[in-house]
C-alpha cells in the first residue's frame, strides 16, 4: 500500500518542465480525495432500519437478506444497496377530498378533489363519495420490486373498484342503506385485486366518508326526507285523533247501556214491590172484606176531607138548592 | 508533465471508462437489460439481476423496467350505442415481456406508451360504441336493496346481459391481440373513472330533482291518504259503537218494561176489583188539596150518620 501510494507521489511530483504556475501540493490533494473516498465508502457500510420499517439488501443489484430494525453493516454501496419498507406503519390513502390539516378537528378540502369524488349510480344517477382506504405494506419484495409507485397503482385501483361497485347500485343504496354493504364489497374486490398486482400490500380497511347527493341536486333530496317526515306526522295526528275520540266514545257507550240496566232492575224491582204489596193486602182483604172496604173508604175520606179548601154540605132532600149556592167562596169548616 | 495536467487526464480517463469502458455492469431486481454492439443486439436479454459482464466500449447496455407499469389513458369523450356522450378515463397494467422484442419494435418506454394509446384508446371507443351505458356502468345483476316498506318508490336496477367486466375483458382482449408481436404483455385493463359530460351533467341533475321530487310528491300523498283512511275508520268505528249501545240500552229497557207489566198484571188480574178500588182510594188521596172545593151530599157513605144517628 505504501509502496503504491509513493508510486502515486513519484508520478506526479516526477519530472521537470516549466515550474507551475499554482503551487498545489500534489500529495495534499491525494490524501484529500482518498480520505474523502474511504470515508464515504465506510459511511456507505452503515445503515439504519427504522421500528416500522424493515431493511432490503440487494447485492450487485440482486435480493440478498431483510434486516429487522437497527443498526446493520452491509458492503460498500456499490456492491451492496439497502432499501427500507415501512412494514409495520399504518399508510393512509384518501379519495374525494383531502386533510387540510390534521388534529382534534381536522380541516378538508372537498371542491378541488370533485374529479375523484363524483360518480355514477346504477340507476344512472350521480353521487359524490368520499372515502379512504388504510394499509400495509405485507411482501416487501413485491412492494419494492413487482409494480412501478405501488402507491399511485393503489390509487388508481381504489378509484376502479369503488365507481364498479358504487355503479352496481341504486342511488338511495349508496346514500342510505347500503354504505356498509360497499364498503366491505371494496374491500374484498380491492384485496384480491392487489394479490393479481402482486402489490404486496395487505387492505385493513375501507371506510367510506361522507356519501352525498350533488350539490345541485341535494335540497330535492332533502325534500324527499321532509316529505317521508310529514307523511309520518299526517298519520300520527289521524292516529291521535282516533285514539283521543274512540275510547271516549266507547266509555260512554258502556255508561249508556249500565244506565239503561240500572233503570231495568230499578222498574221491575218497584214492579215487585208493588206487586207483593198488592198481594199483601188482598190477603188481609179475602178475610173480611166488607170491613176492610170500608175501614178503608173512610180513613181515605178523613185525609182527603181534612185537606179540602171548601165544603159545604147540604141536606139530601134540598138536592134544588145547587144552582142558588155561590161557589167560590170559603164556607163552612 | 506537471500535476494539474496529470489529474486533467487522470479525470479524462474516468470518465471515457465510466461511459461505456466498464467491462461489468450491474442489474438490479427491477430491471431487465439488452446488450448492443454498435447499435445491434448481441445475445438474449438479461433479466437476472446482479453482477454481469462485457466488452467494454464497444458493447453497450440498455435497460428495462421488468416491473408491472402503468398505462393510464387520455380521458376522452365517448359515445355509447345509445348515443350517449360520456368522460371515460382508463386504466391499465402492463410490462415488459420481451426485452429483445420490445427493444426492436418499440425502442423505448416513450414509444410503448403511445403505442399503447393508440390500441387501447382505439380499442376502448369501439367497446363503448357496441354497449349501452347501462352496461358501461354495472357489474351485475343483483337486486337492489330498499330502505322503507314502500317499495314500490323506491329506485331498481335495470336487468344487463354484459357488464362493465365483460367489456374491460373486450378491451382487454383487443389489446393483448394489437399488442402481441411488440415484447409488452398487457395483464389488465380497467375503467378508471367514468362522467357524464358538462351539458349531459346538468340535465341528469335536472331529472334527478324531478325524480326526488315525485317520490316526495308520492309520500305526501300516501300520508294524505292514510291520514284519511283514519279518519274514516274514526267516524265508522263511533258510530257503530253508539248505535250498538243504544240499541243494547233501549232493548233492556224494553225487557225492564215488560218484565214490570208482567208483574203488575199478574199480581192485580188475581181481583181487578180490589184493585180499582184501592187504587181509586189513593188517587181520592192525591188529587184534592185546599184549592177545592167540595159540595157533599149526606146521602152519601161518609156523612150518613150526619142527620141521623141510625
Amino acid at each position: 500500500m505504501k509502496d503504491q501510494l509513493q508510486s502515486i507521489y513519484e508520478l506526479l511530483e516526477g519530472g521537470g518542465g516549466k515550474p507551475p504556475e499554482i503551487k498545489i501540493p500534489g500529495r495534499l490533494i491525494v490524501t484529500v480525495v482518498l480520505a474523502l473516498v474511504l470515508v464515504s465508502v465506510g459511511w456507505s457500510c452503515f445503515y439504519t432500519v427504522e421500528p416500522e420499517e424493515v431493511g432490503v439488501v440487494l447485492r450487485f443489484g440482486e435480493y440478498n437478506r431483510e434486516t429487522p430494525p437497527g443498526l446493520h453493516l452491509k458492503m460498500p454501496t456499490p456492491i451492496e444497496r439497502a432499501l427500507k419498507v415501512p412494514v409495520q406503519r399504518q399508510l393512509k390513502m384518501e379519495f374525494g377530498f383531502r386533510t387540510v390539516s390534521a388534529g382534534v378537528r381536522s380541516q378538508y378540502e372537498r371542491k378541488s378533489m370533485l374529479g375523484q369524488s363524483l360518480m355514477l349510480t346504477g340507476d344512472l344517477n350521480v353521487a359524490v363519495v368520499e372515502w379512504i382506504a388504510q394499509f400495509r405494506v405485507r411482501d416487501s419484495y413485491k412492494y419494492l420490486f413487482k409494480v412501478r409507485n405501488p402507491r399511485a397503482t393503489l390509487g388508481v385501483l381504489n378509484e376502479a373498484v369503488m365507481r364498479q361497485v358504487i355503479g352496481d347500485r341504486t342511488v338511495n343504496e349508496v346514500l342510505t342503506v347500503g354504505r356498509q354493504a360497499i364498503a366491505a364489497e371494496v374491500e374484498v374486490r380491492l384485496q384480491a385485486l392487489c394479490d393479481q398486482y402482486d402489490l404486496g400490500i395487505k387492505i385493513e380497511q375501507v371506510v367510506l366518508q361522507d356519501v352525498n347527493p350533488p350539490d345541485p341536486v341535494k335540497p330535492s333530496f332533502n325534500e324527499v326526507n321532509q316529505a317521508q317526515q310529514e307523511k309520518e306526522r299526517l298519520i300520527n295526528e289521524a292516529l291521535t285523533a282516533y285514539n283521543k275520540v274512540i275510547p271516549r266514545a266507547r266509555g260512554e257507550a258502556l255508561q249508556l247501556v249500565q244506565e239503561a240496566e240500572g233503570y231495568a232492575t230499578d222498574r221491575v224491582n218497584r214492579a215487585e214491590g208493588d206487586a207483593a204489596a198488592f198481594k199483601a193486602v188482598l190477603a188481609a182483604w179475602k178475610k173480611a172484606p166488607k170491613v176492610t172496604r170500608k175501614r178503608i173508604y173512610l180513613e181515605t175520606m178523613e185525609q182527603v176531607y181534612s185537606k179540602l179548601g171548601s165544603k159545604q154540605i147540604i141536606d139530601d132532600d134540598l138536592a134544588g138548592v145547587l144552582p142558588l149556592l155561590q161557589l167560590g167562596k170559603g164556607g163552612a169548616r | 508533465m506537471n500535476v494539474s495536467q496529470r489529474i486533467l487526464i487522470g479525470v479524462l480517463m474516468l470518465s471515457i471508462v465510466a461511459v461505456s469502458g466498464s467491462p461489468c455492469y450491474i442489474i438490479d431486481e427491477t430491471e431487465s437489460a439488452v446488450v448492443t454492439q454498435f447499435g445491434k443486439p448481441v445475445g438474449v436479454a438479461v433479466t437476472d439481476p446482479g453482477l454481469k459482464f462485457k466488452v467494454p466500449f464497444v458493447q453497450k447496455v440498455n435497460r428495462f423496467e421488468k416491473r408491472f407499469l402503468e398505462w393510464d389513458g387520455e380521458p376522452n369523450q365517448i359515445p355509447t350505442r345509445d348515443k350517449r356522450f360520456i368522460w371515460v378515463d382508463t386504466t391499465a397494467r402492463w410490462r415488459i415481456s420481451d426485452p429483445l422484442l420490445f427493444f426492436q419494435r418499440l425502442r423505448d418506454e416513450r414509444g410503448a406508451q403511445s403505442r399503447l394509446d393508440d390500441i387501447l384508446d382505439g380499442a376502448t371507443r369501439n367497446t363503448i360504441a357496441k354497449h349501452n351505458l347501462l352496461q358501461l356502468v354495472r357489474s351485475s345483476n343483483r337486486t337492489a336493496e330498499t330502505s322503507t316498506e314502500t317499495g314500490g318508490n323506491q329506485d331498481k336496477l335495470t336487468k344487463i346481459e354484459a357488464g362493465r367486466d365483460e367489456l374491460a375483458a373486450e378491451v382487454l382482449a383487443a389489446g393483448v391481440a394489437g399488442s402481441a408481436d411488440l415484447g409488452i404483455e398487457i395483464l389488465d385493463f380497467r375503467f378508471k373513472r367514468i362522467n357524464y359530460v358538462e351539458e349531459v351533467r346538468k340535465e341528469v341533475y335536472t331529472r334527478m330533482i324531478s325524480e326526488r321530487n315525485r317520490i316526495a310528491e308520492q309520500y305526501r300523498s300516501e300520508g294524505h291518504g292514510e291520514a284519511a283512511r283514519i279518519a274514516g275508520e274514526q267516524e265508522r268505528e263511533l258510530k257503530i259503537i253508539s248505535s250498538e249501545a243504544y240499541r243494547t240500552a233501549t232493548e233492556i229497557k224494553g225487557k225492564a218494561d215488560a218484565a214490570a207489566a208482567d208483574i203488575y198484571a199478574d199480581a192485580y188480574n188475581r181481583d181487578p176489583e180490589v184493585y180499582a178500588f184501592l187504587k181509586t182510594m189513593e188517587l181520592y188521596r192525591t188529587s184534592f188539596d185546599e184549592n177545592t172545593e167540595a159540595i157533599l151530599q149526606t146521602d152519601g157513605e161518609f156523612l150518613r150518620f150526619f142527620d141521623d144517628p141510625g
